[in-house]
């Protein structure tokens, strides 16, 4: 009888174990990263990561596909370069205001796309996505074609520089942690369970008596403060904010790092926005064109390879034998 | 000069002339996308793509091959729609089982290859492409100048867009399609080829996205871009027409193509966006579009 016992408890702490593993090892990874790659490299991966795991907060655990998600990742982006540069204020502020104006962006779109579902709701946020694009290439401060230059990094509450590329690291790893932590706590809360029943029988949730459309929208926001946060992050590491952030072509790539990486896995878009950014720094130097292996990558993780390399994972004899086992949308 | 609340009638004649012409273009891109969406249920992102290919291939036609503008309005379309069958044939037919979700993304990858290719290939910038012999020149109307080729897109494109009713509401094979789109199982029961019923849909939708880029490449340049930049309009277009009736499409893309002509006329900051606001105050006011039926 004991003995079944501790085969039970040690068949549960399994997964506990492994993910601590890993986690632990992702952190040290992490931690230890400057020393072997590209600061700036890294940085914007850690920001487009973060990116594609707010996205995912939306498409992978409500079911709601927005093809605007660059209007929240471009839009912060300004709104922070503006502040930092114009206003002066420090960069923490400075990223608090992208995230504020993000998720404001984000009640006025939401409103509007959770009026409709599936498809329609993808064309609308794609839609009010653009109007905003063409709003920012008139408006005054954006400064149009030429977007907002030499935005100072300043000084993290008033004393660290972080002009200096490996204080601007760290910051940018701690507010990564911060916001991963900040997700996770969301799809683990009682929010985040409702937010997956709407995800897998919206009529059923409603039939239990709760506002879906209060939930969507606020799913809808949390997940645009945190791509506001995600673009806030960016202006300051490259010291601009410009259109290409707000185009529709940046509403697509982060769909396709949520989709490579695995849709509805906490960790997913990150390896999904890691393999992503690589790829666009190996062929940057290069003639061919990213579009085109965009597009072809794009067709055969939809054809072929909808869980994602996550998701594959989870779901293949050593995922399941680590305690990964996962639903995901399909 | 005769004026209407103080702009003159030539100007906003004019504007409502280029309203008009990229209402036509509008109600033949949304037209086909409501077909396509009605039995398949997919939103084909790649539509704008197909747009793009009918004006390239017209294009190429003429420069390689000498082939002019008449022939290469029926061969184009019909290489596109047949492109677009085999599209639906090998890869888009494995979606139908899944969340309509994945039949967006495939075919906005789709898009992607087919731009960036042709991005690759020729590069960003515009390609002129002369006016057919036959309808340049203009006609003075007395009121104002009509450029005769601008007229002919709009007619043409009313003319396709009309025949396209016709063929869906009027014929024996419309009304297969309806029946399928009502209820697939039902229709292969009673022994009709459903599978084929919808590649054929899938062309047809091609092939009236590449008339479209035919019917442009004289008034537009030919671009790789001109695809993407026309398509996000024309979802919001579908927005609010709804995609529950053929007619309505049609009716929308002219409605929403003037409308633009006409805020560029009063206040041509917004011109950009007009059909985006139209978009969201029909969301407030009727979700479901204008002719649309779900809600």
């Amino acid at each position: 009888m004991t003995l079944t016992l501790e085969l039970q408890n040690q068949k549960e702490r399994t997964p506990i174990v492994a993910q601590t593993v890993f986690l632990g090892a992702g952190l040290a990874f992490l931690l230890a990263a400057p020393l072997f790659f590209y600061p700036v490299f890294l940085m914007k991966l850690l920001c487009f990561a973060l990116f594609a795991c707010a996205f995912n907060l939306l498409l992978g655990y409500t079911g709601l596909l927005s093809f605007g998600h660059a209007a929240f990742f471009g839009g912060a982006a300004y709104f922070t370069g503006h502040a930092v540069k114009e206003w002066g204020l420090p960069p923490e502020l400075g990223i608090l205001a992208g995230v504020v104006g993000a998720a404001l962006l984000g009640v006025v779109i939401g409103f509007f796309a959770i009026r409709r579902q599936g498809i329609y709701f993808a064309m609308i946020t794609l839609a009010l996505a653009q109007m905003f694009y063409f709003f920012c290439l008139q408006a005054e401060f954006t400064h149009g074609e030429d977007g907002i230059q030499s935005v100072p990094r300043g000084h993290l509450f008033g004393f660290i520089d972080l002009s200096q590329s490996s204080n601007m690291y760290y910051f940018v790893l701690a507010v990564f942690v911060i916001g991963i932590a900040i997700i996770w706590r969301i799809i683990n809360s009682p929010f985040g369970m409702i937010l997956k029943s709407i995800r897998e029988n919206e009529t059923r949730a409603i039939s239990l008596g709760y506002s879906v459309r209060n939930y969507k929208l606020g799913a809808f926001v949390m997940s645009a403060a945190l791509t506001g946060l995600a673009g806030g992050l960016k202006a300051l590491v490259f010291q601009f904010a410009t259109l290409t952030d707000v185009g529709w072509q940046m509403s697509g790539e982060v769909i396709l790092m949520t989709l490579l990486g695995g849709i509805g896995t906490l960790i997913g878009p990150l390896f999904g926005a890691a393999l992503v950014v690589t790829l666009q720094n190996y062929l940057a130097t290069s003639e061919f064109p990213v579009t085109i292996i965009t597009g072809v990558v794009f067709m055969i993780c939809v054809l072929l390879f909808r869980r994602g390399i996550v998701g594959e994972f989870y779901n293949s004899r050593l995922g399941r034998r680590l305690g990964f086992e996962h639903r995901q949308k399909h | 000069m005769t004026t209407i609340f103080g702009i003159p009638l030539q100007a906003l004649l004019g504007q409502l002339l280029i309203g008009l012409i990229n209402g036509s273009f509008y109600a033949l891109l949304s037209l086909g996308l409501a077909i396509i969406f009605g039995l398949l249920r997919v939103i084909n992102f790649a539509h704008g793509a197909q747009y793009m290919l009918g004006a390239f291939i017209a294009w190429l036609l003429l420069a390689h091959f000498g082939i002019g503008y008449w022939p290469a309005l029926i061969l184009a379309p019909l290489l596109v729609g047949l492109i677009g069958a085999i599209i639906e044939c090998t890869m888009l037919r494995r979606l139908y089982s899944l969340d309509p979700l994945y039949g967006l993304l495939f075919t906005f990858g789709l898009a992607l290859t087919i731009e960036g290719t042709f991005r690759y290939l020729y590069g960003a910038s515009g390609q002129p492409y002369a006016t057919p012999a036959l309808l340049t020149g203009g006609a003075n109307l007395g009121f104002m100048f009509l450029p005769i080729y601008r007229g002919w897109a709009i007619v043409f494109s009313l003319f396709i867009c009309i025949g396209t009713w016709l063929l869906i509401e009027k014929t024996k094979l419309g009304s297969y399609l309806r029946a399928a789109t009502e209820n697939p199982v039902l229709v292969q029961s009673f022994g009709i080829n459903v599978p084929l019923l919808l590649t054929l849909t899938y062309g047809l939708g091609a092939t009236l996205a590449a008339l479209a880029g035919v019917l442009a490449a004289p008034i537009y340049q030919v671009s790789p871009l001109m695809g993407s930049n026309i398509i996000i309009v024309v979802f919001a277009v579908v927005v609010v027409g709804g995609m529950g009736s053929i007619m309505g499409a049609i009716v929308t893309g002219y409605l929403l193509g003037v409308a633009e002509g006409l805020t560029k006329v009063f206040y041509p900051e917004a011109s950009n966006i007009v059909i985006f606001v139209i978009m969201a105050i029909v969301l407030l006011l009727r979700p479901a579009g204008l002719f649309g039926r779900d809600a």
